[in-house]
């Protein structure tokens, strides 16, 4: 059996989804943040199968995916900090409770 | 670019900001903002004794008229020229910035008070030099823009809500304006020519097709009207002024409401003659309505600055009243009656700023028997009074007058025409205006200065101030110049209204 | 003749004007009195001399070969041009009537100047409050009034007409802590406003048709001929003339536009002059100082209305329904006015309805004045009554100041039997009543007489109406005499003096009227003033029987009032019983105050003023703040979309992304 494009996009496409719905379901915001990163790994996925089977000359994908690795990373590190930083002000991370920036 | 003398109708109120940067207390903030308009005052005089001087054909169609390119793109200029009307609204500007600088002498933060203040005034000068019609429209946005911020940091009362009020109605007023202005431009020169913004340029082509000006002229002639306080856009009026402070009042009664009828002249009138022809007889009822309307509303109101802010509705009415007679005399009146309600209502609205500012209350009904205890202002209050109602002597009559002569004429010879008798009885309503103005301003004279005093602590109250009565006698000695000598300002104004300018005339 | 007399004529009151009332509180009273007194005796001299120039030099601008007194312009000058035709202009037009008006309006204004240096202070001789202020007002009306006198065009007599009316307002209003004298002033004002709206439109309709506001070009046009008497350019005229004779000129309402306008400039004069129904004002009026009532009130404002219809004679003369309206106005007025004047109390009112029905007989005769009814009689009675009616009414007027200055009350109640206490005052008032009761030799019997000639000559009605007033008018003046100064014996209030004559500054001004009301009737006035300036003697039309039949009425009403009032009795309660209706209705003046207040307050404000001023704020604002709320509104029934779940964001974000591409597919299908 030859592995084909499609063995890839749909594990990454429930991985996406499964992040859409952890997103919009999950009350706590450090599961709504893992959400997230099903998410954004989903889409890196999705930017390497992408470079290795329609354009394998070339590498853009990879180093994209590498970005957003490291970007990733980095928003994680932010996000977590205005968690903790949100938990010490309200004593709660619960997303529903935190709308105080409305209107 | 600053050879031509009108470009320091700008330059000098910038000057002044300039100046009231460097200021440190309110002694020099004072300095700066009465030499600055005695400065103003010297150079508008310069300019009328210099434009009397002019030869005749320097002064058709306006004379010191230049141009400099401001965006090419869209051939927007800074084109600035005056005739004898701009040049005595800028004798009226320079004059009241003057009297309102010392009537606001005491004012908390004097600083940014000014700043604003100077801002308006130069928005004004810009507006009156101007002859551009996209810069006419950005020197009156950034007249009307201060003017949220003056009453609704420095006024009182409900300043929010009349700030908010009179900002958003100018505003809506603008929006058509801008509307109107923008399809004037786009069918400024005949096909294929390059469109101007230039209003002597567009009236020289005289290409606007005959549907638009049907559309553009109510456009313009509203979008002004609002300004102008035209019946029904006038209920900013009354709030704005209730909750201005006193200078702004002033400046606005005397100056901001002239931008209206001046704009309605210079650009519905002069610019669509055709549409102003066929479509005056609509706002000739809506303005004709404003002047008795306006007398009517101010005979049962108690709050002074309301009373004049209706009588302001109703003077300013016959302004817009007598340009759409479409007659020289009656427009003639009509700019006198700018000049005057300008000069009166300026004083009206120190006076009663001082007499606020005294018994903090300009309800008439907890006042009375002012002349025992301020003579001096009760005094000027009379003269103001007396003015307003048409004393001969004073600058109100010989307005009113050449207004009814012209209207009258112009009825006359519709009605004879056979062409109906709408200009007729308007003219005779609005001729009634003057009995109804007898009522509300006796009216306030006898409850408000004469009679028995109705708050004794009133009796403890000091009368004018010098800078007080300097900003009054000022305006005072104005009001009694046009009063006595009337042909001098009605010669200045008359030569522009010939049948070869304005083209509505010769229709 | 030389420009600089008539200058200063106008130039002096003015000049006292502004030194009065710009530097007045700084002088001491008697300095600002002295001044007012010493401008006006000024004035007078140079009136009295220009005046006597014009009627007794004979010169060539004044007098023609033909004997006919020419109208004489002495200065013109360009004060506001409204168009090449119309043009405003300030000057100075001497004619027979304008000098005789300089000559009443000096001679009064002066008296009043000299008695209010008395009048003006309380008996320990303090001045007023305000007494520059009230030297300063007088002179503002006297500039004014001889402004309006020698207008040579209508438009310049409405100017100074606007500004009499403005001083008269002042001086009535001069207690202005009175709240009476307040609501009084306003009145006034109001009341003559609105009658000069008639005129203000009068004068635009009249100027439109003849692009002239000159009297002599006006005056010029009826009659053929007259051009050479009024020094008008003949060309001019006849095309005037043409516009109104041309048969084709427009009506308006059934009447042409000249009955129009001449009916609406009568309407001005109404106003000032009181006549019905405008007279409301002038009793109220009262309430000013009474050397302004003598002054204003009665000889010289008042009689502008006159004054404007004798100015525009010939031209009423073109309408003859125009002096029909006059005479019937004026005739009704008198009538009313004396009816009146029989039932007040207050001294100042019965005055003051007596000056009304007075000015109503001036006006009747030029009603009544025809070219060929006595060579135009009644134009000359008319400015003759003026005359004299001016000189007698102020002695009146001044008279019961002083008795007011005396007694310290307008209400005759509190005087009688004051005879022998003011002999002085008696015996001034006493030929003052004479005199306007039309006994003969004083000055009103001859000028009374002329009117009731005038009048016998157009209309038998006319007369006999004219001569009841005149009977009522002897009545009513004894009445208000006998219970001044006989009825019963005065009685000294406790802790008052009693109370006596008055200093010279005012007995002199009453000496010197009252010998004026004596001999005034032996001036042969017809050959100074006359309607088309030809000389003109009336004692050829004199005519005995009608003088016969005034004199024995004016006798027969003063013996009536000499009987119900001389001493104290009951006649007059038992007439007042006998028919009260009336007697309440002449008390109340017919209730016109009352008409005038329910339709000024119940229907001017409270159906006009009061619904438009909350229609403004609810509807006309109420929409204009409509579209604030309704923005407003929407803008917090959207809010809530925004409610701060991100969650719920999420959600409509794939919403829309699904729907987006929802829709692409289908398009692109």
């Amino acid at each position: 059996m030859e592995i084909t494009a499609i063995y890839y996009l749909v594990p990454a496409l429930v991985m996406f989804c499964c992040g859409v719905y952890g997103f919009i379901t999950r009350k706590n915001m450090i599961a709504m943040l893992i959400s997230l990163e099903l998410m954004l790994n989903a889409v890196d996925i999705n930017f390497v199968v992408f470079n290795r089977f329609l354009y394998p000359e070339q590498m853009e994908g990879m180093f994209f995916t590498l970005f957003a690795i490291a970007i990733a990373a980095a928003e994680t590190a932010l996000a977590i900090a205005i968690i903790i930083n949100i938990f010490r002000a309200a004593k709660n991370i619960d997303v529903r409770s935190l709308n105080e920036m409305k209107f | 670019m600053f050879s031509n003398i009108l470009i320091y109708f700008v330059v000098i109120p910038l000057l002044m900001l300039a100046g009231l940067g460097l200021c440190r207390n309110i002694r020099q903030i004072r300095a700066v903002a009465v030499v600055g308009s005695l400065a103003l005052i010297a150079l508008s005089t310069w300019l009328l004794v210099d434009y009397l001087g002019l030869p005749e054909e320097a002064k058709t169609p306006m004379a010191y008229v230049d141009s400099w390119v401001w965006f090419e793109p869209l051939n927007i200029h800074l084109a600035v020229g005056v005739d004898g009307i701009s040049i005595a609204m800028l004798l009226l500007s320079s004059i009241i910035v003057f009297a309102g600088s010392f009537a606001s002498w005491k004012i908390d933060q004097p600083k940014e008070f000014f700043l604003w203040l100077i801002l308006l005034s130069t928005g004004v000068f810009g507006f009156f030099i101007s002859i551009d019609l996209f810069t006419m429209f950005m020197f009156y946005e950034v007249a009307l823009i201060p003017m949220y911020l003056l009453i609704g940091v420095w006024g009182s009362g409900r300043k929010n809500y009349s700030a908010m009020k009179l900002t958003l109605m100018l505003m809506g007023g603008s929006a058509f304006l801008m509307l109107g202005l923008i399809g004037i431009y786009y069918h400024s020169a005949p096909e294929g020519g390059q469109l101007t913004w230039n209003i002597l340029e567009i009236a020289k082509y005289d290409s606007i097709p005959h549907g638009w000006q049907s559309f553009l002229f109510p456009m313009t002639f509203v979008g002004f009207g609002v300004l102008g306080a035209m019946f029904p856009f006038h209920t900013w009026s009354p709030d704005g002024h209730a909750s201005a402070p006193t200078a702004v009042s002033m400046l606005h009664a005397g100056v901001l409401m002239k931008l209206g009828g001046y704009g309605c002249f210079r650009v519905a009138i002069y610019l669509m003659p055709q549409a102003a022809h066929e479509l005056s007889f609509i706002f000739l009822i809506l303005t004709g309505i404003s002047v008795v309307y306006g007398a009517f509303c101010a005979c049962v109101k108690t709050d002074l600055k309301y009373i004049n802010a209706y009588s302001s509705v109703s003077h300013c009415g016959l302004v817009l009243f007598a340009i759409l007679m479409l007659n020289s005399t009656a427009m003639t009146g009509a700019i006198m009656q700018m000049l005057s309600h300008g000069l009166m209502t300026a004083l009206f609205f120190a006076l009663i700023g001082m007499i606020y500012g005294r018994t903090h209350t300009r309800e008439i009904t907890q006042m009375g028997g002012m002349m025992q205890i301020m003579p001096y202002l009760s005094v000027c209050y009379v003269i103001a009074g007396m003015a307003s109602l048409g004393l001969p002597g004073l600058s109100g009559f010989v307005a009113e007058m050449t207004i009814f002569v012209g209207s009258f004429k112009a009825g006359m010879a519709e009605y004879l025409a056979g062409a109906g008798s709408l200009k007729l009885v308007f003219t005779i309503i609005a001729c009634c205006s003057i009995v109804i103005t007898a009522v509300y301003i006796l009216r306030v004279v006898g409850k408000l200065l004469f009679g028995k005093v109705e708050n004794e602590h009133h009796r403890e109250l000091t009368d004018a101030a010098w800078w007080e009565r300097l900003s009054t006698v000022t305006l005072i000695l104005c009001v009694a110049a046009i009063g006595c000598f009337p042909n001098f300002f009605n010669e200045l104004i008359n030569t522009t209204f010939s049948p070869a300018i304005f083209k509505v005339l010769g229709m | 003749m030389d420009i600089t007399l008539p200058l200063l004529i106008l130039a002096i009151p003015l000049a006292m004007f502004l030194i009065l009332g710009l530097f007045g509180m700084k002088m001491s009273h008697k300095l600002a009195g002295v001044l007012g007194c010493l401008g006006m005796g000024t004035v007078l001299v140079l009136s009295y001399y220009t005046a006597f120039t014009y009627f007794f030099s004979g010169a060539p601008e004044f007098i023609n070969a033909a004997n006919e007194r020419l109208q004489y312009l002495v200065f013109d000058q360009t004060w506001l041009q409204f168009t090449d035709k119309l043009v405003i202009k300030l000057g100075f037009l001497l004619d027979p009537i304008s000098a005789m008006m300089l000559v009443v309006i000096t001679t009064i204004s002066f008296m009043v100047h000299l008695y209010s240096m008395g009048y003006m202070r309380d008996h320990h001789g303090v001045y007023e409050h305000g007494f520059q202020r009230f030297y300063a007002f007088l002179s503002l009306f006297s500039f004014s009034m001889l402004g309006l006198v020698v207008a040579p065009n209508i438009f310049q007599m409405y100017i100074f007409w606007e500004l009499v009316g403005a001083s008269s307002y002042l001086l009535i209003g001069f207690y202005y802590t009175k709240a009476s004298a307040v609501s009084a002033s306003k009145k006034a004002f109001i009341v003559t406003r609105f009658a000069d709206l008639g005129f203000l439109i009068g004068i635009l309709v009249l100027s439109f048709y003849t692009g002239t506001f000159n009297f002599t070009e006006l005056t010029s046009i009826p009659v053929e001929g007259m051009a050479d008497v009024f020094q008008v350019n003949e060309g001019t005229a006849e095309t005037v003339r043409s516009i109104f004779q041309n048969s084709a000129a427009p009506t308006f309402m059934g009447a042409s536009v000249l009955t129009w306008a001449l009916v609406l400039i009568f309407m001005g004069g109404m106003g000032k002059s009181a006549m019905m129904p405008l007279h409301i004002w002038l009793p109220d009026a009262m309430e000013g100082p009474t050397p302004v009532s003598a002054l204003i009130h009665a000889a010289t404002m008042v009689v502008a209305g006159v004054y404007l219809v004798a100015r525009l004679f010939p031209l009423y003369l073109m309408e003859e329904s125009a002096l029909v309206i006059i005479t019937v106005v004026g005739a009704i007025t008198a009538f009313y006015a004396a009816m009146v004047a029989c039932t007040q109390i207050d001294i100042k009112r019965v005055l003051a309805f007596s000056t009304i029905s007075q000015i109503a007989f001036m006006m009747v005769s030029l009603g009544v004045a025809r070219p060929e009814i006595h060579e135009g009689l009644g134009y000359m009675a008319s400015m003759f009554h003026l005359f004299t009616h001016a000189m007698f009414k102020a002695l009146l007027f001044l008279g019961a100041g002083a008795l007011i200055h005396a007694i310290g009350s307008n209400d005759y109640t509190e005087m009688h039997g004051l005879r022998k206490y003011m002999p002085i005052t008696h015996w001034t008032f006493l030929i003052g009543c004479l005199a306007i009761a039309g006994i003969i030799p004083f000055s009103g019997f001859f000028s009374k007489d002329e009117i009731l000639s005038a009048c016998a000559g157009y209309d038998w009605v006319a007369y006999l109406w004219m001569s009841l007033v005149a009977g009522m008018t002897a009545f009513y003046m004894f009445r208000l005499y006998f219970l001044i100064f006989w009825w019963k014996e005065h009685k000294v209030k406790e802790g008052h003096h009693a109370p006596h004559d008055q200093p010279w500054v005012m007995s002199l001004p009453l000496i010197i009227l009252a010998a004026i009301s004596c001999v005034a009737g032996f001036i042969p006035f017809g050959k100074l003033v006359s309607w088309n300036g030809i000389s003109y003697d009336f004692m050829a039309h004199f005519d005995w029987s009608v003088a016969g039949v005034s004199l024995t009425i004016a006798v027969l009403g003063i013996a009536l009032a000499w009987k119900m009032y001389c001493k104290e009795n009951s006649l007059p309660q038992k007439f007042k019983n006998a028919v009260p209706a009336l007697w309440d209705w002449c008390f109340h003046r017919f209730y016109w105050d009352e008409l005038y207040m329910f339709i000024t307050h119940r229907i001017i404000f409270g159906c006009i003023c009061r619904p438009l001023a909350w229609f403004d704020r609810n509807i006309i604002d109420g929409t204009m703040d409509s579209f604030a709320t309704v923005t407003n509104k929407a803008s917090e029934a959207i809010k809530p979309l925004q409610s701060g779940q991100i969650q719920m964001y999420v959600w409509y974000y794939l919403v829309g992304a699904l729907a987006l591409g929802v829709i692409t597919v289908l398009c692109l299908i």
